[in-house]
């Protein structure tokens, strides 16, 4: 099955076609936490440490984490790229940093077009009903009202939140955890990008549904420039990618195709 | 640039779909940045038309891509307005009776318990309060709600695209929309004191208008203090009391100041939210008369307006590309 995607997906690339999407040149990303200093949680010793300005961050409490160090790749139209790593290795924040949703702390990524993370939950009101949260999503991506219109049956039917009645008239609150993860899936998938990225969002809902979402990954693809895929299901990697970029620990310990990194990497954690 | 060590071998035995398609010219671009080209990754991005991912825009760009999303904005504030209540029993119905609570508080303890009239014929007073504190809500919440406009939102600000200053301007919008269900109730006050409507009433539109830009302005500030230092959430209710008895919500200022200096109350009456409530009060309070007003006060809505509105946004502005950092 891996390798009839990747032949179907390999047959439309031509030279011309063989540009970058999304490059990253030497990519630092830290997160600054605040009053996450171990041991010392007190009232008194948050105040010592604002007293203590003008030394370095580290004396003011400000814990450092570096979770990306110094990446480098480059990725080209038609590619779909699969991101691997043990829990903490830095892929939804490397996808986040290519989205330029987060900031570097030194190094750079270019892209062409607007990436765009396939995920909607933040923008979704769990108080409010299926309804008024599919025309919410679907705003909150950039779809205008005429496009959000135009989807919204295909919307609702995807989801199949209305396969065993009329739910999507019901608050958000009242689904299942199940049906509130296909009904977000359903949004976030329902626009076409440039270059999409997709966090462990395959390992949503029931069998039939995650078969359903495979093909709209696939359809997606197509449409799309490039695909970062995170997952820790190595079989959905290898049916849907052809690339695959390893990181560990915040560092890009592997980059090829998809058989050879994750033969490594399975290896390397011992399966 | 070295090119990573992990990254320098796809050449040769990698992509057998790609380079079946190609010559063999296009398999060593397949590697990160090669070196054989001797490109840097800015001047590959530069050849290609890349841009830097997440750089801000200029001002007039963020302008039209603000009001691209500007129904993103509109249906953003609405639905955070609806989902206040939608656990309640009685549900949008506490749009109307949150603000009616409020005012009957007031109403006993000042009108009844109190029976302070600071100067002024009851009939007068419990209007002048009820449209001060409303008004002054209407600032209070939205610097409130502004303050914590990225910093309580992050985890759409990490998710999805859009200019952030939707989100203060959504805020600011939403406790506009809440202030006109307020409104209705504030009608039904002024006129339960008598002051029916006149002519006089019209004002209250540019009023409104001016009083929303000038909070507009001021919660894109109070967003951006707020995202880089979020304990300002802890601080600002006491800066907005402190600002709300120095105001002149329950007294008024000419009349509680007369032994003070005159400076005094001249700077405490030019202050924004002063006039916007004093504004409101002489549209809609037959008997509170331009004389309670400072001179030039149009000049001054309008000013502070403007003032707050540019600078709050550009202020705002300077910041985009930095908001979401942890």
């Amino acid at each position: 099955m891996a390798e009839d995607i990747r032949d179907e997906h390999t047959a439309g690339v031509t030279a011309d076609e063989h540009t970058p999407t999304v490059i990253a040149d030497e990519l630092h990303i830290v997160y600054r936490v605040n009053g996450a200093k171990t041991g010392k949680g007190s009232a008194t010793a948050a105040l010592s440490r604002i007293l203590k300005r003008g030394s370095d961050e580290t004396a003011r409490g400000v814990r450092k984490v570096h979770a990306v160090k110094g990446v480098s790749f480059v990725a080209y139209k038609g590619e779909a790229i699969g991101l691997i790593g043990s829990n903490g290795s830095g892929k939804s924040t490397l996808l986040r940093a290519i989205a330029g949703l987060l900031p570097a702390e030194s190094g750079r990524v270019y892209t062409h077009g607007q990436p765009s993370l396939l995920g909607v939950n933040a923008a979704l009101m769990n108080d409010l009903t299926g309804e008024r949260n599919v025309i919410l999503g679907g705003l909150a991506m950039g779809m205008t009202r005429e496009q959000v219109r135009e989807r919204y049956q295909e919307i609702v039917d995807f989801s199949g939140i209305n396969e065993k009645g009329d739910f999507i008239t019901l608050p958000m609150r009242t689904y299942s955890s199940g049906m509130a993860a296909r009904l977000r899936f359903s949004i976030a998938a329902a626009k076409d990008h440039d270059v999409l990225m997709i966090d462990e969002a395959l390992a949503t809902g029931d069998r039939s549904f995650q078969k359903r979402s495979e093909a709209r990954i696939r359809e997606l693809r197509e449409t799309a420039g490039t695909v970062f895929l995170v997952s820790h299901n190595n079989k959905s990697i290898r049916d849907t990618c052809n690339r695959v970029l390893w990181l560990e620990r915040g560092e890009l310990r592997m980059d090829g195709p998809t058989d050879e990194v994750i033969k490594e990497y399975e290896k390397f954690t011992g399966k | 640039m070295p090119s990573p060590p992990q990254a320098a071998h796809p050449e040769e035995e990698s992509y057998p779909s790609v380079s079946e398609t190609t010559h063999d010219g296009t398999v060593a671009v397949s590697a990160p940045v090669s070196p054989d080209e001797g490109l840097t990754a800015a001047q590959l991005a530069a050849r290609n038309g890349l841009t830097v991912s997440g750089a801000r825009p200029s001002l007039v760009e963020y302008v039209r891509q603000l009001w691209d999303r500007r129904h993103f904005i509109l249906a953003f504030s609405r639905a955070k307005l609806t989902a206040q209540y939608s656990q309640a029993k009685l549900g949008q119905l506490w749009q109307v009776a949150t603000p009616l609570l409020n005012a009957a508080v007031y109403f006993f303890i000042f009108g009844v318990i109190l029976n302070a009239s600071r100067g002024m014929p009851k009939d007068v007073y419990i209007p002048f309060l009820v449209t001060g504190v409303f008004v002054f809500t209407f600032t209070q919440s939205s610097v409130m709600a502004g303050v914590r406009a990225i910093s309580g939102n992050l985890g759409l600000v990490r998710a999805l695209h859009f200019p952030r200053a939707s989100l203060p301007i959504s805020f600011a919008l939403q406790q506009l929309q809440q202030l006109l269900f307020s409104m209705v109730v504030l009608f039904a006050v002024v006129v339960g004191f008598g002051h029916y409507p006149d002519l006089s009433w019209a004002l209250i539109v540019p009023v409104l208008i001016l009083q929303f830009l000038f909070n507009t302005g001021l919660a894109l500030i109070m967003a951006r203090a707020g995202a880089k230092t979020p304990d300002l959430a802890q601080l600002m209710p006491f800066v907005m009391r402190t600002w709300m008895y120095a105001s002149g919500v329950m007294f008024s200022i000419p009349i509680m100041l007369a032994d003070k200096p005159q400076w005094l109350a001249t700077v405490l009456q030019w202050n924004p939210a002063a006039i916007y409530m004093d504004l409101m009060r002489f549209a809609l309070i037959d008997d509170y008369g331009a004389e309670n007003l400072p001179d030039h006060v149009w000049a001054a809505a309008g000013g502070w307006a403007a003032l707050f509105a540019l600078g709050g946004f550009v202020y705002f502005w300077k910041a985009e590309e930095r908001y979401g950092r942890g």
